[in-house]
């Protein structure tokens, strides 16, 4: 008892001695951290406290720790002294809380562009579009306006949302792109997301387009995934505890959407792994494989508000199954590191989709169905280089190739040729592009960029578009990933 | 299914080859003088990275893969925080499933919230360029602020890793007292700087400036964290010979193109200070970073 009354009066006295330390400066405000670092310090006395009354062995070994632990204090005290008289500096409790701490970071994306193209529907030879598959419409048109909101919801949970809101041909769309809880340090590197959220595949997949490098998603994002392969379910990511990093990731989600379709169980699976380092001090790359696989009972084609045309036209695909793989690569380049002045960065994806089912088209009392079966593959590669403070340059260049094979035709009204056309599943040429933008941030939050793009969409026309588009960021502007 | 196999064994492997490379705590520090100073406390019983190097600017990294790796295995993170690292830290800790060194945890140490800072905006708004609203979080370079700051961490150190607690302790006291004497030495060699009057860069020599009782007459930024603009330049041109100003202020990560400008322009040197350690070939620890720039500082402004 005696040594645990000395412990406890040697806890109090540096607890006393540390709280007058920290109000030797001029405010009195003790700050949270030193609170929290004082709370700790005591609870691990009391703790090895607690841990002596089992252990009388150990009695003495603790008197000799107390005793070291107030000549400890004493010397903090004599430190005190000395340097609360010296005259400034040594102050210890710092800042103040400032009034929004506790509340979400909330981020406002404004974007709006000026498009110059000739036709904005967009097609692509051999796809059945779907998601948010477009092309931007001619003129003036604010683009993605997103809307985040994020936060540490406590300890162990973060949470984020992301809306975008989207007006087009006379109406304001909600889109929820995203709205997911994450845990916070799980431990042994692991994270459980739970909600909608982008895919953790490929490279750009997660990545909001405002934070994209041109002004449009590259095609084989449009035609494979809908824009982005958004998900409802749970995500599991796993960082090993390597020198070199290597995380693996499993997604199971509910599947409901491009280029899956409506199903009554939750049939779909992402799986992807990445590793990356550093080559030296200037560069650093990072390598991804994915793969996601779903199935479906009904897929409508055509997606997002322009659809096919007239209302009484019907494009399924109808018990259907999708896999989709690909890789991803990424290099950057800054200068020792440092890309304020200038830096550079190489990006590349592939992918390659294989999807079966029962095609129907039907227009009016017409109609056409086949089994499908096709094979698409597609790729981007693209550079951007920083050659000064603000200003970037960038090249792209995009592909698409689709082997779509039909067996069991059958003839309602329309033939096979219209068919192929109309359902967009006829592959014709390749559909590519080529784009070069230039960009100029004056700040980290605003950006302002022109693209011209070449555009060829399979079907043997070529299109030019030019772009004009601001992208500015209001608001905390959350840290973006690698 | 093989392969699924496969996945589970390396997982499997992983996670029983992890408790043996625990030997040493493993630390992450933000930026180099963080580094510094957790080697100098604690010796061989740790193993410290840092996330960044002189040549890098602390405000703007990429939350590289290598990055998220190291913070996967850190048991004590050591960053300056007060908002410098809000681009990519907060990614690193979220991507990184540590539970040890998120934020509250003792496994998080920001150094600039361990002693006052100056420079708190009294309002914010982007227009004023990117500030910080916790103050300057620059504050490695004040002497006193960064011995209150060595001493925090040991008992932060001490809490994360009780057994060398003495180690460390002892580590301390070392440090403080070299650093100490050293205080001395520099504080009779620094009468000669005071009130002289400095062109900076960006404020990231707020602190020693403060300390050394100079002054920062005007920033080549127009507004913090914007880069140098020729018509700022200009502007700048006068104020260096209304104010008499000696010399400009440029760390090793900062481009120097417009402080050279303005040095040919108003005939005043370039100081190319290490800024932290490894900026130079002298800087190899805070007391050597320290000496350089002292001694930088008063070659170049002592009879000026």
């Amino acid at each position: 008892m005696k040594v645990n009354r000395f412990l406890l009066g040697s806890v109090l006295s540096s607890s006393l001695l540390m709280s007058s330390y920290a109000s030797a400066g001029e405010k009195i405000m003790v700050d949270k951290e030193e609170y929290e670092q004082l709370k700790a310090a005591v609870e691990s006395l009391m703790r090895s406290n607690e841990s002596n009354k089992q252990a009388v062995m150990n009695v003495e070994q603790v008197a000799t720790q107390a005793a070291a632990s107030a000549k400890a204090a004493t010397e903090m005290a004599n430190r005190v002294e000395k340097r609360t008289e010296s005259k400034s500096g040594f102050a210890s409790s710092g800042g103040r809380i400032s009034g929004n701490e506790f509340n979400p970071a909330v981020s406002l994306i404004l974007d709006g562009r000026y498009t110059d193209i000739e036709n904005s529907q967009l097609a692509l030879a051999g796809f059945q579009l779907g998601g948010e598959a477009a092309l931007p419409d001619n003129g003036f048109a604010t683009g993605h306006n997103e809307l985040a909101i994020s936060a540490n919801i406590d300890d162990k949970f973060y949470g984020s949302m992301n809306t975008a809101i989207v007006y087009e041909n006379g109406t304001t769309t909600l889109e929820l792109e995203e709205a997911f809880v994450e845990t916070l340090g799980l431990g042994h590197g692991l994270t459980i997301k739970g909600g909608r959220f982008f895919s953790g595949i490929g490279y750009l997949n997660s990545i909001h387009d405002h934070a994209h490098d041109f002004a449009d998603r590259p095609l084989v994002y449009d035609a494979l995934f809908g824009g982005h392969l958004a998900q409802t379910g749970l995500q599991a990511n796993w960082v090993a505890p390597t020198d070199f990093y290597l995380s693996l990731g499993a997604e199971v989600t509910s599947g409901s959407e491009f280029p899956g379709g409506t199903n009554d169980n939750n049939d779909a699976l992402s799986l992807f792994v990445k590793t990356g380092g550093d080559i030296n001090t200037s560069s650093s790359w990072q390598l991804g494989a994915s793969y996601f696989a779903t199935d479906f009972s009904v897929r409508e084609a055509g997606g997002h508000a322009h659809g096919g045309g007239a209302a009484d036209v019907d494009n399924e695909l109808k018990n259907g199954e999708v896999d989709i793989a690909g890789i991803d690569f990424v290099y950057k380049w800054a200068p020792q590191g440092n890309p304020k002045q200038t830096n550079f960065k190489f990006q590349a994806e592939y992918f390659m989709r294989d999807e079966k089912g029962h095609a129907e088209f039907t227009e009016g009392a017409n109609s056409a169905e086949a089994d499908y079966d096709g094979e698409q593959t597609g790729f981007y590669a693209q550079a951007i280089y920083q050659f000064m403070p603000a200003w970037r340059v960038g090249v792209r260049y995009d592909h698409l190739e689709a082997d779509n094979n039909f067996t069991n035709f059958v003839n309602g009204g329309i033939d096979e040729d219209e068919f192929l056309e109309e359902s967009g599943l006829g592959a014709e040429n390749d559909p590519n592009r080529s784009s070069i933008m230039l960009d100029y941030s004056p700040s980290h939050f605003s950006r302002i960029r022109l693209q011209y793009s070449d555009f060829e969409n399979g079907y043997g026309t070529s299109e030019d578009m030019f772009t004009l588009q601001y992208i500015m960021s209001l608001g905390s502007h959350g840290s973006h990933s690698y | 299914m093989i392969k699924m196999k496969f996945l589970y064994c390396t997982m499997l492997a992983f996670f029983i080859a992890s408790p043996l490379a625990q030997a040493k705590t493993n630390i992450f520090a933000c930026e180099p003088e963080w580094k510094a100073l957790a080697e100098a406390i604690g010796g061989d019983k740790v193993k410290v990275t840092s996330a960044t190097t002189a040549f890098q600017d602390p405000h703007h990294i990429e939350a590289r893969p290598s990055l998220i790796a190291k913070t996967r295995r850190a048991d004590l993170l050591i960053c300056t925080g007060s908002e410098l690292e809000i681009g990519w830290l907060p990614l690193l800790l979220r991507q990184s499933g540590n539970k040890d060194v998120q934020v509250g945890q003792p496994g998080y140490f920001l150094a600039s919230e361990q002693v006052e800072r100056t420079e708190i905006p009294e309002k914010m708004d982007r227009s004023m360029g990117d500030i910080h609203a916790g103050g300057n979080p620059h504050v490695h370079l004040d002497p006193k602020r960064l011995l209150s700051i060595a001493e925090a961490f040991t008992q932060r150190l001490q809490l994360i890793d009780a057994e060398n607690a003495g180690f460390y302790e002892a580590q301390f006291e070392r440090f403080e007292t070299k650093w100490l004497d050293a205080l001395k030495g520099w504080e009779s060699q620094i009468a000669a700087l005071k009130g002289k009057k400095v062109v900076v860069y960006h404020k990231n020599w707020s602190y020693l400036l403060a300390w050394l009782d100079m002054e920062a007459v005007a920033d080549l930024e127009p507004k913090p964290g914007i880069p140098p603009t020729s018509s700022h330049l200009v502007s700048l041109l006068q104020l260096v010979k209304a104010e008499q100003a000696e010399a400009i202020l440029v760390a090793a990560y900062q481009d120097d193109k417009g402080a050279r400008w303005l040095a040919k322009k108003s005939g005043i040197p370039v100081l190319n200070l290490p800024f932290t350690v490894g900026g130079d070939k002298e800087s190899t620890d805070l007391l050597g970073l320290y000496q350089n720039t002292l001694t930088q500082l008063l070659d170049t402004l002592k009879d000026s």
